[in-house]
């Protein structure tokens, strides 16, 4: 299972993975054809993967709204389903992650509960899907004879710049935005590419219409300020410690005052509640007279 | 006004009430001697009136007769600096130590003060502002009133603001307001800002200040504690010191999407709480199987109201095209009833434009509406000499990519388009960077809530239009902002949630 590249054993030479990016339900390489080594933690090229551009940034925008209706019109039922579904395909391949996992330097025991709490936490968010709306929406009693009700709706499309975080805060950050009816476009540019370019199989063999989740590898220096600008992204989630990354993401956001939720954790472990949904929703109020 | 007639019988003369053929209505005006006016108004920080620091003051003016009201105080970063640092330290040592129950009745007071001085407001805010008395007597008081009852009653309960978390405010806020709804906007921002904790530093617009500052008289009279609230009077200066102030935890502004890029682009990376209330380019959609004479009071009261100086204004009329030459019959019938003038007068259904600078703005768009070739249509009613007026006007035959159809005029000025199917004026109706409201009518149930589901917009009106609440939240998707005012939603903007135990 290692990802490392195993010296060819006498009887038989191992088959080993292209990793590459996952947008609109395919898996393309990156459209400028560059690449970039993913090392182990002593610097040893584990993969190449996927230098994307900004090119690719406007493609998988493309292949994101194109999916969003869609995705916002499925029945909360549906969505709980289907982020069951990933979890189910996760837990079914806990082994290849726990192995890249270690490959990228997270020591085995580490390996294995990152694994499955990635997998509860999809689990949690499935759940949610049909219940945050009633936890969070209310009827107004205005004081005229009006029905009148606050709802949420999915902001659209999200940006998601991914945590360092590989599988846990990846996970994390993509499914309370998916599981709200957004579709998104993930930017995995930490030292540890790998468990994402695998999780988009994941997401491919788990019922998930293609474009809800766009994962790209590359540079953050050339796909966030694409990302964090373009005009048919609707909200941005800025997973980073460094207030010089969220600060300048959040300038470029300001050309259609994009709405951004920055998360500065390093650790996870705890990040799960509703409001990791509810902050990636717009609010809309609705007015019906009450009359004959 | 001649109509031709047939053999099979006459057609029946138009009767206009208020309208310029002998049939008006006598002058009704509201009487204004019991309102007390001061030729000079200071800054109200730390809880006392006091002039700007360096002297400095500006004009406000009576819009519908150019005439000056009174002398305000102009305040610089100074005032600014001296106003937060009030707020901060009624916030760390009075306001933020008080029960939450007493917190709640001082707010309680000025929602009950502001019921009594009623008129005095509603009068002091159409002299100020230009708006039609009615209005401001029937909407913009009552509501203020409404906005400060319905708050005060979160103060102590604030532990159910956020299911599964504590919550706790967020410190001082600065806030700015615009001059369409000059004490409403007020009450927008100070009831939920105190109650859920937080002390403020507010600046009212700079064409009317008057309400603001005889709220800060009320929230004396009702005893607040110094500095919880602070009224800082000027121009964009004034504003740009009050939410770039590094001591403001929380900035909410309302005014133009341009305003409020810069004040979102000057908050990147600080971590500041902030909503933004700007712009909106509401389309107001008409389906053949509504009721006409509804929906034609519907985009009247949609883009008439007050002067059409409204964000959420229903300023785009899509009208289907098998109804559309009987619907704007009828609204242009309906338009010439319209009585445009003294905002005193109880009859006025048009005010004044607000100041010099708005209707030069307005009167830009009309050259540009009819220049991009949109077919122009304004009422023939008689306005005063003196003072800033516009006519209630169309825009026909309007297309999507015409300014007047993308961009927010801020007047009395309604651009009509016409659709075939549901999906195609839904889609019209999408098409501009802003989404604040929406308007829709039809009969069908059905098809009013796809059809509200489907605009891109946060506050949608199926068969009525302009109806606010303090319960109900309000605020934009797209440019036309960020964050809810209003309701349950409109405190979360005011409070955080205490991190999970």
């Amino acid at each position: 299972m290692s990802e490392r590249r195993p010296a060819a054993a006498a009887d038989r030479l191992p088959v080993l993975k292209t990793h590459k990016v996952y947008v609109g339900g395919k898996f393309p390489r990156s459209e400028s054809g560059r690449f970039d080594r993913a090392l182990a933690p002593d610097g040893t090229p584990i993969a190449n993967i996927c230098r994307c551009s900004r090119k690719d940034v406007r493609d998988a925008v493309t292949a994101a709204r194109a999916a969003q209706a869609g995705w916002a019109a499925r029945t909360a039922y549906n969505r709980g389903q289907i982020l069951y579904r990933i979890a189910e395909m996760l837990e079914g391949r806990s082994g290849q992650f726990e192995a890249l996992l270690a490959a990228g330097g997270t020591a085995p025991d580490e390996a294995a509960a990152e694994v499955q709490a990635a997998t509860d936490r999809l689990l949690h968010y499935a759940g949610w899907t049909d219940k945050f709306q009633q936890v969070f929406s209310s009827v107004n009693p205005v004081a005229t004879s009006h029905f009148n009700f606050s709802i949420l709706e999915p902001m659209g499309v999200v940006g998601v710049l991914a945590p360092e975080s590989p599988l846990l805060g990846l996970v994390s950050s993509i499914a309370p935005a998916i599981a709200g009816g957004n579709t998104t476009v993930v930017l995995v540019t930490g030292s540890q590419p790998l468990p994402a370019t695998t999780l988009g199989e994941v997401l491919n063999s788990s019922d998930v219409p293609g474009g809800v989740v766009n994962i790209l590898t590359g540079r953050r220096d050339e796909m966030l300020a694409p990302l964090a600008a373009h005009r048919d992204v609707d909200g941005l989630l800025l997973c980073s410690p460094d207030p010089d990354v969220t600060r300048s993401a959040e300038i470029e956001a300001v050309h259609n005052l994009k709405r951004v939720a920055v998360r500065g954790h390093e650790d996870w472990t705890d990040i799960q509640s509703p409001y990791e949904i509810t902050d990636l929703q717009e609010v809309k109020t609705t007015w019906h007279p009450i009359g004959s | 006004m001649t109509e031709s007639t047939q053999s099979t019988g006459l057609a029946a003369p138009k009767l206009r009430l208020g309208g310029a053929d002998g049939w008006g209505y006598a002058p009704a005006p509201e009487s204004t001697d019991h309102v007390e006016l001061r030729d000079r108004y200071g800054l109200f920080i730390d809880g006392d009136f006091t002039d700007a620091a360096d002297g400095r003051t500006f004009e406000t003016a009576n819009p519908a007769t150019e005439e000056k009201i009174a002398d305000v105080a102009l305040a610089s970063d100074a005032d600014v600096d001296a106003a937060v640092a009030a707020a901060r330290r009624a916030y760390e040592e009075v306001w933020s130590q008080l029960p939450p129950r007493e917190r709640g009745k001082y707010v309680y007071r000025i929602a009950r003060v502001l019921q009594e001085r009623g008129r005095e407001l509603a009068i002091t805010e159409s002299l100020d502002g230009g708006k039609p008395i009615r209005e401001s007597r029937d909407v913009d008081i009552p509501l203020a009133a409404a906005h400060f009852f319905y708050y005060a009653g979160w103060a102590d309960k604030l532990d159910y603001a956020f299911p599964g978390r504590g919550a706790r405010p967020l410190g001082v806020a600065g806030q700015v307001i615009p001059w369409n709804f000059p004490l409403l906007m007020a009450a927008w921002k100070i009831a939920p800002a105190i109650a859920a904790g937080n002390t403020v530093v507010l600046k009212p617009a700079e064409t009317t200040p008057l309400t603001a500052l005889k709220l800060a008289e009320i929230i004396r009279e009702a005893g607040l504690p110094p500095g919880v609230v602070n009224i800082v009077t000027g121009a964009g200066e004034t504003g740009a010191a009050v939410v770039q102030h590094p001591d403001v935890d929380k900035v909410a502004f309302t005014g133009s999407t341009e305003v409020g890029k810069l004040i979102r682009r000057a908050l990147a990376g600080s971590g500041k709480h902030y909503t933004l209330e700007l712009g909106g380019k509401a389309a107001n959609l008409v389906f053949e199987d509504a009721a006409v004479d509804q929906a034609v009071e519907g985009i009247v009261n949609g883009i008439f109201f007050n002067q059409g100086h409204v964000c959420c204004a229903g300023s785009r009329l899509l009208v289907q095209e098998s109804v559309a030459d009987e619907v704007i019959s009828k609204l242009k019938d309906r338009m010439e009833t319209l009585i445009v003038g003294d905002p005193l007068d109880k009859n006025t259904d048009i005010g004044a434009i607000n100041s010099r600078a708005q209707l030069d703005k307005i009167e830009e768009y009309l050259e540009i509406g009819e220049a991009e070739g949109a077919a122009p249509f304004q009422t023939s009613c008689p306005v005063p000499e003196r003072g800033y007026w516009c006519r209630p006007t169309l825009f026909l035959r309007a297309s999507q990519s015409h300014r007047v159809v993308q961009e927010e005029i801020f007047g009395p000025v309604l651009a009509v388009q016409t659709f075939r199917t549901v999906d195609e004026g839904i889609a019209m109706a999408n098409n501009t960077p802003y989404g604040l409201s929406g308007g829709v009518w039809s009969d069908k149930g059905a098809k009013a809530f796809r059809v509200t589901s489907r605009i891109r917009a946060g506050v949608l009106w199926a068969n009525t239009y302009n109806k606010f609440d303090p319960t109900a939240p309000f605020g934009g998707y797209k440019e036309s902002g960020i964050g809810r005012e209003g309701g349950l939603a409109g405190l979360h903007f005011y409070l955080q949630p205490e991190a999970a135990a």
